[in-house]
């Protein structure tokens, strides 16, 4: 087998359950009983029992072993585990591991969850150990890291705050449209809301920067044969890949150009599909920069014209490129490491589109014939980067 | 000398230790003539082993630069920069005699060896 094999995993196993519980603020809960409580409302959203799990996947930054200490909560014995902590794209990362033991036969249920209350307890939470040559300097990560990155793209492509700012209102736009979403209920936001919030590392300031929340979310993954005959519309996972390059941002190659582009290509020759072919586009936007970045590296345009492809709000609701429809990590949640929100919004928006009923949303939240979604995660600092294609059956 | 250890401390002691003395070394690879930040105990990415350490010139051009804000009494903003010195190896560090948000990508810097929190660092000075 080599590099030209790797179909090989395409539109083999699915989801067939997903959730999220204790989003927003969950005071008086713990990341755990979060994380947990998110994984029955899955299994329940997918009519599978719980013993018949026995693939754990998990991460959260309040555990060191959480598929260990997820699966002693949830009473269960896996045959396969996978902890891995690569950051906020773990789940997605999860998720190929839990592709290649199901297709390999290893399980036959697997379930990928999070949970965090970080909200509650005080404020963004990390396990992330001091960086060696860095930490002296006491940058405040991980703001800092992005703002290094947002200084180097504005300085090579003469992208503005203004440029930036953009992301977040497109961003505001679509949770506005979302029950779900913490901002909901919080009005929209101006280009002068953005740049007159309070600076926090410049060229950032706090509109820039992602909600600090409490949540948890879970999905159930099975074989693609037995996903058929559950209670939803299955969702299957066409292409996934991952790359990282550094861990530390003064070890990142290139500022302004991330691994995405790498996990992207390989995740998008997985699926047969190309960026341009996705209905719904779910980024990690765990800072307006990333979804500048993000888009350019996935595809949907050349190295620097993000600028000009979200002008106008052709991001937002209205717009041309359906992206972050849940209002992403800047104004849906963030309760510390996003990535199986992206994964969620891709694929409700994709059982929507075939008659689930996966929640309300006001007029024009639900995208209308969506068939193909990419989740996009990130992790560390632009570190880790993961891809997932998803699809409904006539897509495979 | 521990087995299989090649010298008496590691590479981030070794280099701490020569900031302790007044000295900026960087590690080159004598194999591939190149420079390589930050210590380690081989080449990153092909892990050739036959390193030197070299005093660095301390010269370096602003990569990207932030400034951090912070409360007046926390210590007030302060400046967090990428350099990329001249020897090629990309480093944090500050940038300071200038206000923290007035550093420019492109700069020229040179690097003097200050304390931070009572602990020798490099800081760099716009040239």
């Amino acid at each position: 087998m080599n590099q030209n094999d790797i179909n090989n995993l395409r539109g083999k196993t699915a989801v067939v359950g997903l959730a999220e519980s204790g989003c927003g603020i969950a005071s008086g809960w713990s990341a755990m009983e979060i994380m947990a409580n998110s994984v029955h409302d899955a299994l329940d959203d997918a009519g599978i029992k719980l013993n018949e799990v026995d693939g754990v996947f998990a991460a959260t930054a309040f555990h060191s072993m959480a598929a260990m200490s997820l699966s002693e909560y949830l009473g269960l014995k896996p045959k396969f585990a996978d902890g891995s902590q690569i950051g906020g794209s773990s789940f997605l990362s999860h998720i190929l591991t839990a592709a290649l033991a199901l297709d390999a036969g290893l399980i036959n249920v697997a379930v990928v969850a999070y949970g965090s209350n970080q909200k509650s307890i005080g404020g963004f939470k990390t396990i992330s150990e001091a960086m060696p040559y860095e930490a002296q300097y006491e940058p405040r990560m991980p703001v800092t890291a992005y703002a290094l990155a947002a200084k180097r793209y504005m300085h090579e492509f003469g992208a503005s705050r203004e440029d930036l700012a953009n992301v977040a209102v497109s961003a505001r736009d679509w949770a506005l449209l979302n029950p779900r979403a913490y901002t909901y209920d919080k009005g929209p936001l101006t280009i002068e809301d953005v740049l007159s919030a309070r600076p926090i590392v410049d060229p950032l300031g706090k509109l820039d920067c992602c909600l600090v929340t409490d949540g948890g979310a879970a999905v159930v993954m099975t074989r693609s044969d037995r996903a058929k005959d559950t209670k939803n519309t299955p969702i299957y996972l066409l292409g996934a890949a991952m790359e990282h390059h550094h861990r530390m941002v003064s070890e990142m190659p290139d500022l302004v150009r991330t691994s995405a582009i790498d996990s992207s290509q390989r995740a998008f020759k997985m699926s047969s599909y190309k960026a341009t072919d996705m209905d719904t586009i779910q980024l990690y936007d765990a800072f307006t920069i990333n979804t500048l970045l993000f888009l350019e590296d996935l595809g949907f345009c050349k190295k620097g014209e993000a600028i000009a492809l979200v002008k106008n709000n052709n991001i937002g609701p209205s717009g041309s490129l359906k992206v972050n429809t849940n209002g992403g990590g800047l104004s849906c949640v963030h309760p510390g490491m996003y990535g199986l929100f992206v994964t969620l919004e891709a694929i409700r928006q994709l059982r929507n589109s075939a008659g689930d009923n996966v929640g309300e949303r006001l007029n024009g939240g639900w995208i209308d014939n969506a068939k193909l979604s990419v989740a996009h995660g990130n992790g560390g600092v632009l570190s880790s980067q993961v891809t997932n294609v998803w699809g409904v059956s006539e897509t495979l | 000398m521990p087995e299989k250890l090649q010298g008496s401390v590691g590479p981030e002691q070794q280099f701490k230790n020569y900031l302790s003395e007044g000295k900026f070394m960087i590690q080159r690879c004598k194999s591939l003539d190149r420079f390589f930040f930050h210590p380690r105990v081989a080449f990153p990415g092909t892990g050739e082993r036959d390193l030197e350490w070299v005093e660095a010139s301390g010269i370096g051009t602003v990569h990207s630069t932030t400034c951090n804000r912070r409360l007046p009494e926390k210590g007030g903003d302060f400046n967090l920069s990428l350099i990329t010195l001249d020897e090629g190896p990309r480093m944090m560090a500050r940038v300071e005699g200038t206000e923290p948000d007035k550093v420019e990508i492109g700069q020229k810097v040179k690097a003097r060896i200050s304390s931070l929190n009572g602990e020798p660092a490099i800081i760099f000075d716009i040239l």
